[in-house]
């Protein structure tokens, strides 16, 4: 455990998850001060979706601490998550529901009532009116109303897990805005990609994991390709 | 509290809301437990023999219509990832297994009531005693089912082989309460001359009670082991 920690943004010491014998991530330290944004990269496998789950308490960590506001994250979960959203592969979308319906039951699970999910939905480029179920949606598609869902919420903490993946340039460029604007509102940002061509400019700070740990620590502008496979 | 109620009403929302969009389910659910029905009603043979069999029967299409609708219950969670979306959102646990094993025991329900009609007409035999009382049986004996079977369900979701390993857990598990049901509904359909379906149906609410409390329990430390 360590000591209470000097600043009030996402401080990580010595993370450390397994899945078996296997350590998906071994010994992780980060420090995301308060309204910063940290891109993560690494080859597949390196441990970067292990890592965003534990900062999303989705994963319980073997060793370490992570800490959020000040506050260990795990311990305090319950009154956290609702600061920390994660954009991840996995849609979490009901496939039998349109694309309202779903905007409407995460709304509703959320306290929200008498939400109009139009906004949202017109913000991701998501027609409103579509009602065939969202499993004849494409792949991309599906993480546009992924991104409408998990904007219906104010989050502190934004993890997004590999947000390019499966979108066409509109779609990326509506990634880059929204983390723009969540950046403008003060929002910490932990991002994990395999482009820091792309997503390099969005962020404050880089670092890259492999087997689990991080290898390279820099400045998002000197992470090149061969950082990112 | 007011906040997990609405959470409550929020999940029951949603999963009847997912039975209602994919009507496909439910009406499989049905013709599953109607085929059951139809073919103990013919390998009976005689009327004597349908009516002491038709409170059984009934019961029987119910618990195998039950292991398709809890296990589509949770396979709709874990297609995309949604329950650990629920878990972060976050949905409290105790709302996740309450809602859930409301859906699903108004589900089952449902199922009853569809069924009872075709019972009566099929089986020849109608509800001798107190439809408030068999209306009782079939509302107590769909929870008995639902809230370990929603556990169960649960648990076995992430599993491989989750559809055959669900009956193999809940049957041993809610024997009880069906051999309850099936005694209850079936002394009611013979008009209840020794005043016995009050004393089953006290069993069954004596079940639901403790397995509603517990399964809630085990649920939300279940969920939140990850």
């Amino acid at each position: 455990m360590v000591n209470r920690p000097e600043h009030d943004g996402l401080v990580v010491r010595g993370l450390a998850r397994r899945f078996g014998p296997r350590w998906a991530v071994a010994g992780v330290d980060l420090d995301v001060p308060s309204g910063g944004a940290l891109m993560v990269l690494g080859a597949n496998g390196s441990g970067k979706t292990t890592l965003l789950r534990c900062l999303a308490t989705a994963l319980a960590p073997h060793a370490g601490d992570i800490w959020w506001r000040r506050r260990p994250l795990w311990a305090d979960r319950a009154a956290l998550r609702p600061d920390v959203v994660l954009l991840t592969h996995a849609t979490r979308l009901y496939e039998d529901l349109s694309a309202r319906d779903n905007l409407l039951v995460w709304a509703r699970l959320a306290g929200m009532t008498g939400l109009d999910p139009r906004a949202a939905l017109d913000r991701v480029g998501i027609p409103a009116d579509r009602t065939e179920p969202v499993r004849t949606f494409s792949a991309g598609m599906k993480r546009r109303v992924a991104l409408a869902r998990a904007l219906l919420r104010t989050p502190s903490l934004f993890l997004l897990d590999e947000p390019l993946a499966a979108l066409d340039p509109p779609g990326r460029a509506l990634i880059g805005e929204v983390v723009a604007e969540q950046r403008a509102r003060g929002v910490t940002i932990v991002l994990a990609s395999h482009h820091p061509e792309t997503t390099g400019p969005w962020c404050d700070a880089a670092v890259r994991l492999e087997r689990g740990r991080v290898v390279w620590s820099g400045l998002p502008s000197d992470a090149t390709s061969e950082l990112a496979p | 509290m007011i906040r997990l109620v609405q959470q409550i009403a929020a999940v029951v929302w949603k999963d009847l809301l997912i039975e209602w969009r994919g009507p496909a389910r439910l009406s499989g659910l049905f013709v599953f437990a109607v085929a059951i029905l139809l073919l103990m009603a013919f390998a009976a043979g005689s009327v004597e023999v349908m009516r002491k069999i038709a409170g059984g029967t009934l019961w029987v299409g119910m618990l195998l219509a039950s292991t398709r609708s809890l296990d589509q219950s949770f396979s709709v969670e874990a297609e995309q990832g949604a329950l650990e979306g629920l878990v972060l959102w976050p949905v409290d646990p105790l709302a996740l297994f309450y809602g859930k094993a409301l859906a699903n025991a108004l589900v089952l329900f449902g199922v009853g009531v569809a069924l009872t009609p075709l019972t009566i007409a099929v089986m020849d035999a109608p509800i001798a005693g107190s439809p408030w009382v068999y209306l009782g049986f079939l509302v107590a004996g769909s929870a008995a089912v639902a809230a370990p079977g929603t556990l169960y369900a649960m648990i076995t979701s992430q599993a491989r082989g989750a559809s055959v390993l669900l009956p193999l857990l809940l049957l041993p598990l809610v024997m009880p309460a069906l051999l309850a049901a099936s005694r209850g509904t079936t002394v009611l359909m013979e008009g209840d001359p020794m005043d016995q379906a009050g004393g089953w149906l006290g069993l069954l609410i004596a079940f639901d009670l403790v397995h509603w409390s517990l399964s809630g329990l085990l649920f939300s430390r279940i969920v939140e082991n990850p």
